[in-house]
């Protein structure tokens, strides 16, 4: 044993030395790098690019129902044959509502968000290296970035890309001939998403592998930051709904492809049957949205764990209810599992089955109630420090209280079978899961950007960014709750024809979203221009900006291939030691031993100072044999 | 803490909570993820049969003898991995060789499963719904075994042309921990698909 340890430790300062004395070509260290930090701005910048595409597509939908009317010749430079006499394809509105849907919630808000923060923090908070597997990090990339270049490819055919919706339901789109854009652009879409979910797959072992075996000393699962708890039951949702996704495309390409009936039964086109018997499209739906519903959290949780951070952080107060807040979102990973049939309440379910689910639904309500409830007792009465980054972690508790009041009435059955498929359920999840999550995103940004370029954003910029943003989001997705409760059914792409004067009404409603979306839209602007000046003439950040606790500031301004220069920083406490009673600063860092803190120590801690001298024991060990 | 303790943590990387080789790691949480979609396919069986108009099948005889030479070969990467801790490296050459050989000889089984399936008029398409399930749990197993066959063959390779060396005992033991699970998974299968015909 000693001896391999020792082969090991000699071995790992060799390469160490190959660190310092070479330095990787182009290739290496930018396109195909393993190293986590890279890796992450590499999701975080496509993120942001697709985040571009997808906003842009909205708008021009938006422009169709706010502007009915509007001559749109001048897109058709962009558009080309979609604008036909002025005026929006139909079947083009369709492609652009799931094109919408489908890179916002796959290629935003999991690979930009989850993907960023996940390999970018994980290793930093824990005190690790790197990824347990570089490889197959850079692989997962990798794979993310061939299924964008399909999704993106499928913008440009001819007969445009999926348009069945985002949740591409059989039989539209099973069958090539129910609509254009059920031909090549949905076979596309599923080579994609495959992709797709191999490349989750691969970087969620890696993240549960990483937080698992890759902490350093002292960090105990009790002393985990609370993102990397996000990160961790992220990871997990993942791990388990992903591939279910997968074999639900997986029998959808075989009925598109092989001629099997799995989700096919008595359909007739134009007056003739189908030979596809025996099937049941109802299964596609329960398969799809058992993955679907976790999806929602793979793309919340690590905004909300983003938040605690921050919250924490520029509060200048300890978190509240750290055992809590792991419980809850624990609470919600579980209960993601067994409520993905409140998304079809209305597909003639057994009411019995559909009230299960319903009650299990509402049970959801209490996890993520103390989750806001614990936000704004952080904020309570804190030192509270508006920076960019903290006004976007309130900005988030607002919307993801205000979205999720209306999710206790989307979860009843009864209520839902008025409001399925109108805009309000289309202002509850904006709410609660794309807006509330595009804010922790920009939140992460705004917070670690120093640690990731080494300089700091431009402050005043972002207050612009904030305000135009936020005001702008509840201006967009407020009214919609309105119109859905008047009846107004999401993907339409027109109303003029529907209900005698009713739907006139709400003509200059759909104009003032459509402006506030086009406002919002063009905001963000403000972000890319501060993001990009940033990189490169930004000012210069401090080693720990923020003052923060947790162990990536401990790193240097911008860390090196492997993180930490010299051995990495062992942890005795806590994440969230702000503002301790008795203690001359504001803030103790983890890696600050409760010996070193006489003065602030709770009694119970005293006691821990003797397991210290354990750890430094290993210390003195590991330094040792530096030296030798 | 004792000074074995002490001398197993290494120079520079965190205290290893758990004792796992991260790569054993990471291939256990794959398995967790290939369990998760025969789960989604079993689960999608069991309420497509539910909602009735399902045609019983017969499960062809053959299937019975794939089920037994999957575990043969089940059992011989069992020796092989035994004698690969042991550093017997010709027993774990041709422990490894049969397991290989076994593994082929059940996929041709399966193969000759699904030309049986034909001979009943039960095709993948067109035929009849459960059939095509039927098709489609075997077959998607089947691309698993090849995937393990693939793994396997590595191993086999390098356990010819390497004989002293930690490395290939790893190699190894992750190739036997796939090639059990594709074994469990498959008796899984069948037992699943004999009680729910």
């Amino acid at each position: 044993m000693a001896t391999e340890t020792l082969h090991a430790i000699d071995t790992h300062a060799h390469s160490h030395d190959e660190h310092e004395h070479h330095e990787l070509g182009f290739v290496q260290k930018y396109i195909f790098s393993e190293d986590h930090k890279t890796i992450a701005k590499q999701y975080l910048i496509s993120g942001i690019i697709w985040a571009f595409f997808g906003g842009a597509m909205s708008i021009i939908f938006r422009l169709q129902l706010g502007f009915p009317n509007m001559d749109l010749t001048w897109l058709k430079p962009v558009l080309g044959q979609w604008i036909v006499e002025g005026k929006l394809e139909k079947e083009f509105y369709l492609a652009l509502v799931t094109m919408h849907g489908t890179i916002m919630v796959f290629f935003v808000l999991t690979a930009g968000l989850s993907g960023t923060f996940s390999n970018f923090l994980i290793p930093l908070q824990i005190g690790a290296r790197d990824m347990a597997s570089g490889f197959i990090n850079m692989l997962s990339y990798w794979f993310f970035f061939v299924a964008s270049v399909i999704m993106f490819a499928s913008l440009f055919i001819e007969t445009g890309p999926a348009s069945g919706g985002w949740v591409i339901y059989p039989p539209l789109s099973a069958l090539p001939q129910a609509m254009p854009g059920s031909g090549l652009g949905m076979t596309l879409w599923l080579s994609s998403m495959a992709l797709f979910i191999v490349s989750q797959l691969m970087g969620g072992i890696n993240y549960i592998c990483t937080i698992i075996n890759l902490r350093t000393r002292g960090m105990s699962f009790t002393k985990l930051p609370l993102t990397i708890w996000a990160f961790f039951f992220t990871a997990i949702l993942g791990l388990l709904s992903f591939p279910v996704l997968l074999s639900a495309a997986l029998l959808l390409i075989f009925d598109r492809s092989f001629g099997t009936s799995f989700y096919l039964s008595e359909i007739y086109i134009g007056g003739e049957a189908l030979p596809n018997v025996g099937g049941s499209a109802i299964l596609y739906q329960h398969l799809f949205w058992f993955l679907g519903h976790p999806e929602v959290y793979i793309v919340l949780l690590p905004a909300l764990g983003i938040t605690s951070e921050i919250i924490a952080t520029n509060s200048r107060k300890p978190i509240f209810g750290y055992r809590a807040m792991i419980g809850s979102l624990m609470g919600i990973t579980l209960l993601a599992f067994i409520v993905w049939a409140h998304h079809m309440f209305v597909t003639g379910m057994n009411p019995f089955l559909g009230s299960v689910f319903m009650f299990l639904t509402l049970i959801i309500a209490v996890p993520s109630a103390v989750k806001a409830f614990n936000y704004i007792t952080t904020l309570w009465r804190g030192n509270i420090i508006f920076t960019p980054a903290m006004l976007f972690s309130i900005g988030l508790v607002s919307l993801f209280i205000s979205g999720g009041l209306t999710g206790i009435i989307l979860g009843n059955s009864a209520l839902d079978i008025n409001l399925h498929d109108t805009y309000f359920v289309v202002a509850h999840f904006h709410l609660v899961m794309g807006a509330a999550s595009f804010f922790g995103l920009m939140a992460g940004v705004y917070h670690w950007f120093p640690k990731m370029f080494g300089r700091i954003m431009n402050k005043t910029a972002g207050y612009v960014h904030f305000w135009f943003t936020f005001v702008g989001v509840y201006c967009v997705f407020f009214p919609m709750h309105y119109i859905g409760l008047a009846g107004f059914p999401r993907r339409y792409y027109s109303f003029t024809a529907l209900g005698n004067g009713r739907m006139e009404a709400f003509v200059d409603m759909n104009m003032f979203i459509s402006i506030a979306a086009i406002i919002t839209f063009t905001a963000q602007a403000i972000f890319t221009v501060n993001f990009i000046y940033s990189i490169f003439k930004g000012k210069r950040a401090p080693q720990n900006p923020w003052s923060s606790n947790t162990l990536e500031w401990t790193t240097p301004v911008v860390p090196g291939h492997g993180n930490w220069e010299g051995e990495i920083p062992a942890v005795y406490r806590w994440p969230y030691d702000y503002s301790k009673p008795g203690s001359t600063t504001d803030f103790i860092p983890q890696n600050v031993p409760y010996s070193a803190t006489l003065e602030s120590n709770f009694p119970e801690e005293n006691e821990e100072i003797a397991k210290e001298k354990e750890i430094e024991g290993l210390l003195d060990i590991q330094n040792s044999s530096y030296n030798h | 803490m004792t000074q074995e303790h002490l001398a197993n943590i290494n120079l520079d990387e965190p205290e290893e909570t758990l004792s796992m080789n991260p790569k054993k790691f990471m291939l256990w949480l794959t398995i967790v993820s290939i369990l998760m979609m025969f789960a989604g396919w079993t689960s999608g069986y069991l309420v497509r049969k539910a909602e009735g108009r399902w045609h019983e099948f017969e499960m062809p005889i053959i299937f019975w003898y794939s089920t037994g030479i999957l575990l043969i070969s089940s059992i011989f990467m069992f020796f092989a991995v035994r004698a690969a801790k042991n550093n017997n490296f010709s027993t774990l050459k041709i422990a490894i060789s049969i397991t290989f050989v076994f593994g082929l000889g059940f996929l041709t089984t399966q193969v000759l499963g699904f030309s049986d399936l034909i001979k009943n008029q039960l095709y993948f398409a067109g035929s009849d719904v459960a059939a095509s399930w039927l098709y489609a749990l075997i077959g998607l197993h089947a691309a698993h075994v090849i995937s393990g066959l693939v793994v396997l063959l590595i191993s086999l390779i390098s356990s010819f042309r390497f004989t002293n060396e930690k490395k290939n005992l790893t190699r190894i033991q992750l190739c036997a921990t796939y090639w059990h699970f594709l074994d469990i998974l498959w008796l899984y299968l069948f037992l699943f698909l004999y009680f729910n015909r």
